[in-house]
């Protein structure tokens, strides 16, 4: 029997473990709430019918509203997503299925380089790649300079996700005498799903509220644009624009676009993990 | 009696080092022999290179003679020869992703075959002959494979083995992760199975291959040390390093 002091020793680091733990998480919930809050106090009032369907007003007339760059940021993030997941998916495969040499240190390096690298850059990148190229502005461009700022970490995740998944699955599917190919594609990447779509929603939140890299090449509009081909409006274009101006109901406008955009991305989020989300993965283990 | 398995000079190395030193065996049709040994001598390694399991290890390398019927396994492509000989594991691992259905039709599916009748009925017929349908016939493409007991995954992973019709079945000490009543039902299963295929089982637990096998084999070090009928193994071995094994004075 350990003494009482022992005892109410491991009992007190007990408690104090736990409440540490507990405030740190309820400080980090805190922060998000808090800033959801500000954005519903400041940004809702303005959110209407209008703003959801209008475009912006000429500079100086009261109204209007940012359905053009709702829709325009959905264009944006759609062709960004159709560039960049196939090739974060494809190159994390190769990482964790085929990746353990030379070449494969060599990508996981580059890929950590290129998901430190400030997003202002990419954009300059995708505006000498495309925008100069082509000789305009362009929605794709946008979408190319985003593309690019999703592969490393849908890459890194998808290796990730993929080592999780227990040699053993592997072996079971050799043994019946599936190809590699196919084991890679019906059954390794099935089994690791939703932690892959995890990391796949987590660079779209990301790429979602970047601003810098469209300012160059998407450049924005204050009309509707459908082609990919031309300049386009997008939300955080938009919030940044009517946040520095002036006037004050474009201020007020740009909270709601905050708003938003927040919700947009949230949603997203819920409805695809909600779709595609369960794990199978815990039962393989 | 017919010999289903030849296995002439097989070595196998892992990187540098040699796992298996010439082995020479000839299985019989239609009979389950066992392989035994002490932990690391190279009886997983050996079933492994039947199939061709071993060389999916980037470092293992194999060599030597294995004739399964009249195909020499080394001179096919890997994937054939796994679906003439099939395997089950030491741990069941059904893919955690797919109903209990999926599972076993997915040796099937995945290489190619889109009849859906052709596949209820093998599926069906698969697992009545694992003795797992009537405790899963209701949940087939509701439940996941990965819900089910230990024991009862195990026999999903048996059916899915038998679904693509294998010549022979490889089994890596399928009992070790079971209770004594799942390791009963599997080794019934035994039984049964050999009506239609040649058996070829790992396993640690004397008494088990005792049981189970007309044959038994004796591994030490890499080496095929004695190879005979099992109650002579177990009764009369003719290799002083055997006797000591059985009666537990190493090992």
């Amino acid at each position: 029997m350990p003494s009482r002091f022992l005892q109410f020793r491991r009992r007190f680091a007990d408690y104090l473990a736990t409440f540490v733990a507990a405030g740190l998480s309820i400080f980090v919930v805190g922060v998000l709430i808090a800033i959801f809050a500000y954005l519903v106090i400041k940004g809702a009032g303005s959110v209407n019918w209008a703003f959801l369907t209008h475009t912006p007003k000429p500079v100086g007339e009261i109204g209007g509203g940012m359905a053009n760059a709702i829709v325009g940021s959905a264009m944006i993030l759609g062709m960004a997503s159709l560039i960049g997941i196939p090739f974060g998916i494809g190159a994390g495969i190769y990482l964790a299925e085929y990746g353990r040499n030379r070449l494969g240190s060599l990508i996981r390096f580059t890929a950590d380089v290129l998901n430190g690298v400030p997003s202002i850059v990419i954009g300059l990148v995708a505006f000498s790649l495309v925008v100069r190229r082509q000789g305009h502005f362009s929605a794709f461009a946008g979408a190319v300079a985003l593309a690019i700022m999703m592969v490393p970490t849908v890459a890194r995740t998808t290796e990730e996700m993929l080592l999780l998944v227990p040699q053993t699955v592997r072996e079971a599917a050799f043994g019946l005498g599936i190809p590699q190919w196919r084991t890679t594609i019906s059954i390794t990447l099935a089994t690791a799903r939703a932690g892959i779509l995890t990391g796949i929603m987590l660079a779209f939140a990301r790429i979602a509220g970047e601003t810098a890299p469209l300012m160059f090449t998407a450049l924005g509009n204050q009309f509707w644009s459908f082609s990919a081909n031309q300049p386009i409006a997008a939300l955080p274009l938009q919030i940044y624009t009517y946040a520095l101006s002036p006037y004050e109901d474009w201020i007020r406008q740009a909270w709601a676009g905050a708003l938003v955009l927040v919700i947009l991305i949230v949603s997203t989020i819920a409805v695809v993990r909600f779709l595609f989300g369960r794990s199978v993965l815990r039962e393989a283990s | 009696m017919a010999t289903a398995v030849e296995v002439r000079d097989l070595k196998a190395w892992f990187g540098k080092t040699e796992a298996l030193h010439g082995i020479n065996m000839a299985v019989e049709q239609n009979h389950a022999t066992a392989v035994i040994g002490p932990s690391g001598c190279g009886k997983s390694t050996f079933i492994r290179c039947l199939n061709r399991m071993h060389e999916t290890n980037p470092v293992a390398r194999a060599e030597g003679d294995v004739k399964v019927g009249d195909m020499d396994i080394y001179s096919m492509p890997a994937v054939e020869v796994r679906r003439k000989i099939g395997m089950v594991f030491q741990k069941p691992n059904p893919f955690p992703s797919m109903s209990i259905y999926e599972n076993v039709a997915a040796g099937l599916k995945l290489n190619g075959t889109r009849n859906h009748k052709d596949l209820d009925q093998i599926v069906e017929h698969s697992l009545q002959q694992a003795a797992l349908w009537d405790e899963v016939k209701d949940t087939l493409k509701k439940k996941s494979g990965a819900s089910l007991s230990g024991g009862q995954q195990q026999r999903l992973c048996i059916a899915r083995a038998l679904a693509v019709n294998p010549e022979v079945m490889l089994m890596d000490e399928p009992c070790s992760a079971l209770d004594p009543i799942s390791t009963a039902k599997i080794e019934d299963l035994i039984f049964e199975l050999k009506q239609r295929l040649t058996i070829v089982i790992v396993t640690h637990n004397m008494q088990q291959a005792s049981r189970v096998a007309e044959f038994t084999g004796f591994f030490l070090m890499g080496n095929l040390v004695e190879f005979d009928r099992t109650e002579k193994i177990f009764t009369n071995p003719s290799d002083k390093r055997t006797e000591d094994y059985i009666t537990g004075r190493f090992g």
